[in-house]
């Protein structure tokens, strides 16, 4: 299928759209959500658009860029800095019916609407024993690099997956990044929609017509026997650096993409290792009580048996992110580090 | 332009503080096309004179509070240029060890607790620093600086009543340049009245020409005062415009982030420009001397980028390290 295709860069899209003859129609990231606000957005009058600077001539990176010309400031609506209030305001817009899709230039700025998010969003439904609904999606982007420093480059996710009533969804490709969109605004349930920026310049399969992906099911991007190896986010592209090397040297690497991580699908990942016996997991957060940690755990549980070395995983050291080149450059970890984990598994 | 009531010394003191921050600013923006600075700069031409307008009229003991706009508080409140040009380009002399960059500086010898990219994140900080400072009998007042968007937070508004309930010696310095990123105010904020922000809690406040360097010392003396008498918080409220763009070395009227006719208005308010009139008007200064400060900063400022330049980069055991 075309979409469980990924291709790290245009070049490989265009080589494989002339050899399937097949009209692929290639997408980047970037354009792919734009394209999903635009659909949701003209078939839904319920859906609204709010963030800082939404309507400003950047677009959020593009990814929002116009759409006020078209659907108007009523619905692509700049609010004021102020995030926690404004997501309790998403909150009971949603509450009344409405799908609001509170958007977030950096994941940083989450830590702001926490009360909003963990309190009130997560619970809700649940405190009224599920009378009230709440479809609001959080959407916010991971960066890296360029000296963004500790507090403009945090991967967040396991805080979200921690907590009971969010689903976290974190869409590698362009294909996912546009049917998980509208999943998360179709679903009457509040969603944490983690892009990263290094992703937006890929380019894609993505079919033209709406579509959803659906949560809790994650793809195998590439069949291998020797270990699993999970990648999150922007970690399945260093996934599958590692595994092109890998495979030079003749490990064979089965390469997982889990696209949401609430829910997360666990039989992918025990199917998968029960057949390499080895587990090893690339996340864009830090590790220490982190999605790895969970993703290791659930197999220790379920299938400690079959694991022929200890799982492992790949994440940020237990530090904030330095703005010196020099000591980002340590700090992130890429395909060399996972090759490097990796070939050791396989030896142990 | 207001300038009563400020002496020689000082009147020299501001302008060269404003002429430094200006000087400091555009070399960034000559430097910055090399990619040696690797990391987000957001300048503050335009708006020099307040931070020496506040700056002027604090001790090296008092606390000073800043955000992700701080190269101009960092320099006037005394900050070593060495060690500003080497946090931006990541160097370990810099003043956060390479740490931080241009939006975490830090300068704790004169006071210079920190600075938040989080916007409103040091609002409450320098509240609870003025409340430190209280309650250890240390005559220390705080002030912080932050932008109209920090306002609409809720660390600014749950801060200023916490201030005034404990009539804490702080002082709020608000950079109104009228944007916050690219959104204007009148997105954000449904009045345009700042500085009466504080007033249901008791905290006087006042709205000032901030490209008047003499009306901002000014005020900023009776705020500092105020706090220093324990008479509590005071709000200012200093109206000015950011010339470059929010993030960046360029102009932002190209990609049609706000107005160019908007830009040119205050490109004529200069708060260099006018003062340079004040003082060469008032003969406190002559071309020759303007020109003479002129080189010397300059001199200085090439001495501060060489110094990054030829200092190393942390090591990599420095990753680990003030963590806790
Ligand atoms: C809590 C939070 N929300 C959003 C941002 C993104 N952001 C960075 S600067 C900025 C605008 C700040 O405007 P203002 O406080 O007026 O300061 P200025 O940049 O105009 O000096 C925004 C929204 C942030 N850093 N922190």
């Amino acid at each position: 299928m075309p979409w469980t295709k990924v291709y790290p860069d245009r070049t490989e899209f265009e080589n494989a759209r002339k050899e399937s003859g097949k009209p692929l129609r290639g997408l980047t990231y970037r354009e792919a959500i734009k394209e999903a606000f635009t659909q949701i957005l003209e078939e839904d009058s319920r859906v609204f658009l709010i963030g800082e600077g939404i309507d400003d001539a950047g677009g959020v990176f593009g990814t929002t860029k116009d759409l006020h010309k078209r659907f108007g400031r009523s619905r692509i609506i700049d609010i004021p800095i102020a995030e926690n209030a404004t997501t309790g305001i998403a909150i009971g817009a949603a509450i009344t019916g409405m799908r609001p899709v509170f958007i977030h230039m950096r994941m940083d700025f989450l830590p702001m609407s926490m009360d909003q998010i963990i309190n009130h969003a997560a619970k809700w439904s649940y405190m009224f024993g599920g009378t009230v609904k709440i479809p609001l999606t959080i959407r916010s982007i991971i960066g890296r690099g360029w000296g963004s420093a500790s507090q403009h480059s945090q991967s967040l996710q396991a805080l979200f997956m921690h907590v009971p009533g969010l689903r976290v969804a974190m869409p590698a490709t362009p294909y996912d990044v546009k049917g998980l969109l509208i999943s998360s605004v179709k679903e009457n349930t509040p969603v944490i929609f983690i892009e990263h920026r290094w992703l937006y310049e890929h380019v894609g399969y993505v079919p033209e017509d709406m579509y959803t992906v659906p949560f809790g099911k994650g793809v195998v991007r590439r069949i291998g026997r020797d270990v699993t190896l999970v990648g999150i986010s922007y970690m399945m592209f260093e996934s599958l650096k590692a595994q092109e090397v890998l495979q030079k040297h003749g490990v064979s690497v089965e390469v997982i993409d889990l696209r949401t991580l609430t829910p997360l699908d666990e039989d992918l990942i025990l199917e998968s290792v029960k057949k390499t016996g080895r587990l090893v997991v690339a996340d864009t957060g830090w590790s220490n009580c982190g999605v790895a940690a969970e993703i290791v755990s659930r197999v220790s549980e379920k299938a400690f048996k079959y694991l022929k070395s200890p799982a492992a995983r790949i994440g940020l050291p237990e530090s904030h992110t330095p703005a010196s080149s020099a000591l980002e450059k340590e700090f992130y970890p890429d395909y060399k580090d996972i090759v490097d984990v990796i070939s050791k598994k396989v030896k142990e | 332009m207001k300038m009563q009531g400020i002496d020689r010394k000082t009147f020299i003191w501001l302008f060269e503080t404003m002429l430094k921050i200006r000087m400091v600013e555009e070399k960034i923006i000559e430097l910055y096309p090399d990619q040696e600075i690797k990391c987000p700069v957001h300048l503050c031409i335009g708006q020099e004179a307040i931070a020496a307008g506040v700056c002027a009229n604090l001790k090296k003991t008092d606390y000073v509070f800043s955000n992700h706009r701080g190269h101009g508080h960092y320099i006037a409140n005394g900050g070593d240029l060495n060690e500003f040009m080497a946090e931006l380009y990541g160097r370990v002399t810099g003043c956060s060890k390479g740490k931080g960059g241009s939006m975490h500086l830090a300068d704790t010898k004169n006071g210079f607790m920190g600075s938040s990219a989080i916007v409103g994140g040091g609002i409450p900080i320098a509240v609870g620093a003025a409340m430190g400072s209280v309650m250890q009998e240390q005559k220390r007042i705080s002030v912080v600086f932050f932008g109209d968007g920090a306002t609409d937070e809720g660390t600014f508004n749950e801060s200023l009543n916490f201030a005034a309930l404990k009539k804490l010696p702080v002082v709020f310095v608000c950079e109104n340049n009228f944007y916050a990123t690219n959104s204007p105010a009148s997105a954000r904020q449904a009045l345009d009245n700042i500085y009466k922000k504080g007033l249901p809690y008791g905290i006087p406040g006042i709205k000032i020409d901030g490209n008047d360097v003499g009306e901002v010392f000014e005020a900023a003396r009776v705020a500092v005062e105020r706090a220093k008498n324990n008479k509590g918080p005071s709000l200012l409220e200093c109206r000015t415009y950011r010339w470059k763009g929010h993030v960046g070395p360029d102009c932002d009227f190209e990609t049609g982030c706000r107005p160019r006719g908007e830009l040119d208005r205050w490109l004529k308010k200069c708060p260099i420009e006018r003062f340079r009139k004040s003082i060469l008007k008032e003969g406190i200064l002559s071309i020759r001397d303007i020109g003479d400060i002129k080189e010397s900063l300059g001199r200085e400022i090439e001495k501060a980028v060489s110094f990054a330049k030829s200092s190393s980069f942390p090591k990599k055991e420095g990753l680990l390290e003030d963590v806790y």
